[in-house]
């Protein structure tokens, strides 16, 4: 299955993934409109530390701790893909606790948020990849 | 504190209406132009720092970021333009020479925008590329006196060595130190896919592009930085660079600055010392001298390899050519006025040398007056633009080009001119690791190749539209040019007809 992978080496530390992210996820159709003067809740971060920096999103796992630990049967996974029901999410947090890379994270309305690879957004190519300006982001079977 | 004459010459135009304050252009400008203002809760701008290379444009996500030219002008003066007022202030300043990077940007003719391609109508049938072969391939060296049989008839296919290109376009001889390891790297690969090669420029060849050997053309220059056996074994061919189109008849002087331990190991120079070009090679002061280096080069290799000579489009460049010929040289490469540069001082770029078209084909027809055009190949180089371009280049009676800025443009590079400064914001001039790793090559070299390939369908569909199948029938076939509002000393020179005629 096709996973977002991050190369370190050619990561720029641009911060763009988090907003093409927040644009991709926020359902409307144009970037301006979406994101200015809002706070982001991007489902890809940046860490970063001196000059080394890479973008971490969910790992779409193939034995996924979220979806064993989820009390609710919110994440579940679908064609390799962990996808996430909000309407089910109670906001226990186990999830957040038990993700070794910290890629799911609370949104503000209190349920849980995560990277579903666009599946639902943009034809099912990440919008982090298609925007990332180094290729630091990929998509692609590993 | 002084007066400052000096008024910014950009301004940052950002639509606040679209502008997301992601912060990118913050980020991504080494030359801190940008920054995130917490009280007015908006991005700002400092123009004065800003040397209009459009990376905050081509990376803001909402196109909110664009750059103009400011309309803040000095009393209009045709005699004394704004830039030398400014240049007179900055050198009254500094008491020093101005610096400037990349080719020279004044607005002296561009002949090649003055001649035109013919193509077959009626009378001769053109050529469908893509139904029909056609060749492209070129082969630099030396060729043969005479056909040679032997006892039983058969042509005699020795030839000196020859350099075998699948499209008549090189890379440009660019050193590391003036340009980073990921564009070295770019251009290594791309020659490689492509057929043809890049030249390493004066600065030796970093240990891990030893593997693109085959492909690269090793250069010694008058500071013979990074030369050594091994490295003129590793090339397919040799370089003497005696002048450079952006500067010729003054050295080169690579800052310390831009010498950091990687550069200067395959300099063979310590680290952060300036490395200094002198103007002439100290060993080579005649004709005579160069056939020394020639054939010292040539028995250190072996004699496998070509060796070329690079030499500035200057006043006498034919009667020069003709002695390189002389010299036992394979080639010879001409740089034209326009050509490229890491650094060179304004006014030598800008006032010395002379334009290509003319050096060329004034080279191409004293070679042919002398009955030795076939003794070495004709390289050209400076300022070529286009694949219309190469086709008139090598109509004019090139054998091949050499592209260095448009190879650079591909990679990102805008035409800023500031690489003397190291701060590249592309990752092309620079050697600041975190803006060298800007420049992915895995995305730079298949942008070059896609750059290569389109020139030579180009290329292709201009040799068809004439009727001509193969690159042979268009060197130095000056029927298929004209002249357009060109006088008859330029027309001679160039040794075309007027459009019309």
């Amino acid at each position: 299955m096709k996973r977002v992978y991050v190369n370190e080496e050619w990561c720029l530390g641009c911060h763009l993934c988090e907003y093409y992210c927040a644009f991709a996820n926020s359902h409307v159709n144009d970037m301006a409109k979406a994101l200015k003067g809002k706070e982001i809740h991007p489902n890809i971060r940046i860490e970063e530390k001196g000059d080394i920096s890479f973008a971490v999103s969910c790992r779409h796992c193939k034995d996924p701790l979220c979806v064993k630990s989820c009390i609710s049967g919110a994440l579940s996974i679908d064609d390799g893909v962990v996808r996430i029901n909000r309407d089910k999410c109670v906001g226990c947090y186990t999830c957040v606790l038990v993700c070794p890379y910290g890629a799911i994270l609370p949104s503000p309305s209190g349920v849980m948020q995560k990277c579903e690879l666009c599946v639902e957004n943009e034809g099912g190519m990440p919008n982090c990849v298609m925007h990332c300006p180094n290729s630091a982001i990929v998509f692609e079977e590993r | 504190m002084p007066i400052n004459y000096i008024f910014p010459d950009f301004e940052v135009r950002r639509d606040q209406d679209r502008c997301i304050a992601c912060r990118a252009c913050e980020r991504q400008c080494a030359n801190e132009v940008h920054r995130y203002d917490e009280d007015l809760k908006k991005m700002v701008a400092d123009e004065s720092k800003c040397v209009n290379c459009h990376r905050c444009v081509s990376l803001c996500p909402t196109r909110a970021i664009k750059i103009v030219k400011t309309d803040n002008a000095f009393k209009e003066n045709a005699n004394w333009t704004g830039t030398l007022i400014s240049d007179i202030y900055r050198q009254a300043e500094s008491g020093g020479m101005l610096s400037t990077s990349m080719g020279n940007p004044t607005p002296l003719p561009v002949y090649w925008d003055r001649i035109l391609i013919n193509a077959s109508q009626v009378t001769n049938p053109s050529i469908d590329p893509l139904r029909e072969p056609m060749e492209i391939r070129t082969f630099i060296g030396q060729k043969p006196d005479s056909i040679k049989r032997d006892e039983n008839g058969r042509i005699i296919t020795d030839t000196t060595p020859q350099l075998e290109l699948s499209v008549p376009i090189m890379f440009s001889a660019m050193s590391y130190g003036s340009i980073s390891y990921n564009a070295h790297e770019s251009l290594a690969r791309a020659a490689t896919e492509l057929g043809t090669f890049y030249n390493t420029g004066e600065g030796g060849l970093h240990k891990d592009f030893y593997q693109y050997g085959p492909n690269t053309i090793v250069q010694v220059a008058s500071g013979r930085f990074g030369v050594h056996k091994k490295y003129l074994e590793a090339g397919a061919a040799i370089e003497i660079k005696m002048g450079q189109g952006a500067k010729p008849g003054i050295g080169g002087h690579l800052p310390g600055a831009k010498i950091p331990a990687d550069v200067a190991r395959t300099r063979m120079i310590p680290e952060g010392t300036d490395a200094i070009s002198p103007a002439p090679h100290h060993d080579i002061y005649s004709i005579e001298d160069l056939r020394q280096l020639v054939f010292s080069l040539k028995e250190a290799t072996d004699y496998k390899k070509p060796v070329f000579v690079k030499i500035a489009a200057v006043h006498n460049v034919a009667a020069i050519a003709s002695g390189i010929a002389r010299s036992g040289a394979d080639a010879v490469v001409i740089d034209g006025f326009r050509g490229g540069t890491g650094s060179a001082p304004t006014r030598i770029r800008d006032n010395v040398g002379i334009p290509i078209e003319l050096a060329l084909a004034s080279v191409d027809q004293r070679l042919r007056d002398e009955g030795i055009r076939h003794r070495l190949s004709l390289i050209v180089a400076g300022s070529v633009r286009s694949s219309a371009d190469v086709v008139k280049a090598i109509a004019l009676g090139a054998d091949a080009v050499y592209i260095g800025t448009g190879a650079l443009i591909a990679l990102g590079c805008h035409l800023c001119r500031t690489c003397y400064t190291g701060k590249c914001n592309w990752g092309i001039a620079t050697q600041r690791p975190e803006l060298v790793k800007r420049l992915n090559p895995n995305v730079g070299y298949q942008r070059l190749v896609n750059l290569v390939t389109a020139w030579s369908h180009e290329m292709k569909e201009m040799m068809g539209g004439m009727g001509i199948n193969s690159i042979e029938a268009l060197r130095g076939n000056r029927l298929m040019l004209r002249g357009v509002g060109l006088n008859e000393t330029e027309l001679r020179i160039l040794g075309i007809k007027h459009a019309g005629e």
